[in-house]
């Protein structure tokens, strides 16, 4: 291990998995570090949500190992690796629409929350305090993002549109007070104006919460030039670059990957 | 909370009287009235003035009513439900009627839970009621435990049973896992039958309740007047479903309810963030057995004598019924659907025989008409508690 080890949030060795014959990811060596906004990019299909996919245990692997934060996480259950601290937002909106906007950030504090009976059935008033508790962390959360949000937040998520249904997935990513949070293509059903928005609403937040590390998928190289400290290229599960977006972009075997042999 | 939300407008409290009187004066004509002519003018009657509260806002009005006045709609529900007794005092068939709708509510309202919050789709209502029903009788066969332990017993081998059929109700999903039950409605059927431990498709008799001395099979006299020994068992049903429904209204609003919506509309979501999918699947098929088990018992023991027969798969397909009928995860619409389920194929003399085509027809018509059933549920606001 480099002396920079100390520094590393999440490091994967290895990493490998195979849906049947096909390697969508490929003995993939990748660290993060403390503190910093990762790009992830590549091609479609080239494993960059199946990555962060088999980090938050949604997809187990097939070999390798994942550690975070020092601990060896490869075959934790998905519903065990929140409590390590990690979070993330899904390429398709993964918000219950049919519920408030209330009920669905007090998803991402869940493990935080009295889940017992007895509290919830009975002890009505230390309930309501937690309630009041999610409410008020909901209402700055959101208040950062679009001041008009918190008046929104018994509403039904179904109700808002694209944009702000994306800030509501994030709010619910960050109430976890997560060290790790996997954005997956946060720009994606949104003009571009918007994602200008959502990217400076994500890192003013991310000065505020103070050294909060990401992993961001995206195609929208703009954003991934704004956002990003440093970037790693996939292509058919292997990592074939990595280094600062300018360096990353004038790669010759990434111009390649992207737009195939002259 | 902002001052201008402590002061918002509160709506008028007279439309939960109305709805309530409503209920009660419906109810009871519709236990009462026995000339065919005249109970269907009723129904419409009924209906009508059901869709016109729906249509001019009554009930809104009296939803809003309601969140505002827990306290008041339960006195009024409470003296409503007394005075509907009053009226059907002496009315043996139609007292057994009520107390066999609150039965079916109730165990509707576990199936809400199962269905409805957590998305476990359930065929088996009938035979985990049945289980209960079967243990009630097996325990008064033995003797010597009170009614109360007997009761609670039912609940508890109908929880037993159902965590032996969690394991493959689990591992399927979807469809898969409704198909589960139904095998083991049918199973439970067969066993019954083939059973003669069980006492076979002649099945078992059983003594009436008798709780701390309350004794179910005596007339109640009270203020002079008499009342006939089933008031007992309405009474008792009544509290039962009272009961639970304010414990699967509290469920609902908090953080339990919650997670048991999430995990009906997004596994993953729900995973990712920490809940264990598996678990909050069992507590909610276990709270939902309970209430059939307990509700089987109860039954088994009013009508003092079960079978096979009384718990078949049919059976369970009417509980399903009901709760699509009602509005799926909405708690209210089981009363008015058990209601209408149980009570009018008693009540209307010709559809009897052609039961099973009522039921076909009434569900088609609604899932046409209003897909989210009679009542249909709203969206979670905790707001009130988040603003205490």
């Amino acid at each position: 291990m480099t002396g920079l080890s100390n520094n590393v949030l999440l490091e994967s060795r290895g990493l490998t998995v195979r849906f049947g014959g096909l390697f969508a990811l490929n003995e993939l060596n990748i660290d993060v570090h403390n503190g910093e906004v990762l790009g992830l990019i590549g091609p479609n299909g080239s494993g960059k949500t199946t990555f962060l996919n088999v980090i938050s245990g949604v997809y187990s692997a097939s070999a390798g190992k994942i550690l975070l934060g020092g601990i060896d996480i490869t075959r934790e259950k998905a519903h065990n690796i929140s409590s390590y601290g990690l979070s993330r937002t899904f390429q398709r909106s993964r918000l219950c629409l049919s519920l408030s906007v209330f009920d669905n950030i007090a998803l991402g504090a869940q493990r935080t929350l009295n889940n017992g009976l007895w509290h919830n059935i009975v002890q009505r008033k230390s309930f309501a305090a937690e309630a009041r508790k999610i409410a008020e962390e909901a209402r700055e959360l959101l208040h950062v993002f679009n001041p008009a949000l918190p008046d929104k937040l018994f509403d039904p998520a179904i109700s808002l549109g694209m944009i702000d249904r994306r800030r509501v997935e994030i709010c619910r990513a960050l109430i976890g007070k997560p060290k790790l949070v996997l954005l997956d293509e946060p720009s994606a059903g949104m003009t571009h104006d918007e994602t200008d928005q959502v990217v400076d609403e994500i890192l003013g937040i991310r000065k505020s919460l103070g050294g909060l590390t990401i992993i961001i998928v995206e195609h929208e190289m703009g954003l991934i030039e704004r956002v990003t400290d440093r970037c790693v290229v996939l292509n058919y599960g292997k990592k074939i670059c990595e280094g600062k977006f300018r360096d990353v972009a004038a790669d010759p075997v990434v111009r390649e990957a992207y737009l195939g042999q002259a | 909370m902002t001052p201008s939300s402590r002061t918002l407008a509160r709506g008028p409290v007279w439309p939960l009287f109305v709805a309530v009187a409503f209920a009660a004066v419906a109810l009871t004509a519709l236990v009462l009235i026995e000339n065919q002519k005249l109970l269907g003018a009723a129904l419409a009657i009924t209906a009508a003035f059901c869709f016109c509260a729906a249509r001019f806002g009554g009930v809104a009005a009296t939803e809003v009513a309601a969140s505002e006045n827990p306290w008041l709609l339960r006195g009024l529900i409470t003296v409503a439900s007394l005075a509907v007794i009053f009226v059907l005092r002496d009315d043996n068939f139609g007292l057994l009627m009520l107390a066999t709708v609150l039965i079916y509510a109730t165990i509707c309202l576990g199936l809400t839970v199962q269905m409805g919050y957590a998305g476990l789709t359930n065929f088996a209502a009938a035979a985990f009621a049945g289980t209960g029903g079967y243990t009630a009788a097996m325990l008064g066969q033995q003797g010597g435990l009170p009614d109360a332990l007997v009761l609670v017993c039912g609940g508890l081998v109908a929880v037993f049973i159902g965590s032996l059929l969690i394991l493959p109700v689990l591992r399927t999903r979807g469809h898969y896992g409704a198909l589960t039950t139904m095998a083991f409605g049918v199973m439970f059927n067969v066993f019954l039958d083939a059973n003669d431990f069980f006492g076979g498709p002649q099945g078992l008799k059983l003594p009436g309740i008798n709780l701390f001395g309350w004794d179910f099979t005596n007339d109640i006299h009270i203020f002079g007047l008499v009342l006939s020994s089933y008031v007992n068992y309405v009474i008792l049903t009544g509290i039962l479903t009272a009961l639970a429904m304010i414990f699967v209204g509290l469920l609902d609003r908090s953080w339990v309810g919650v997670w048991f919506d999430v995990v009906r509309l997004d596994e993953t979501a729900a995973s990712v963030f920490g809940l264990k999918i598996a678990y909050w699947k069992v507590l909610a098929f276990t709270i939902g057995n309970f209430l059939a088990g307990l509700m089987g018992a109860v039954y088994a023991k009013m009508t003092g004598f079960i079978a096979p027969a009384n718990f078949t798969f049919g059976d369970s397909l009417v509980m399903v019924s009901i709760v699509i009928l009602g509005g799926i995860g909405n708690r209210w619409g089981v009363l008015p659907a058990a209601l209408i389920v149980v009570l009018l194929p008693e009540k209307l003399q010709f559809i009897q025989e052609y039961r099973l085509i009522f039921y076909a027809v009434l569900v088609i018509a609604i899932l046409t008409m209003r897909p989210d059933g009679l009542v249909a549920r709203r969206v979670r606001k905790l707001r009130a508690e988040a603003s205490a």
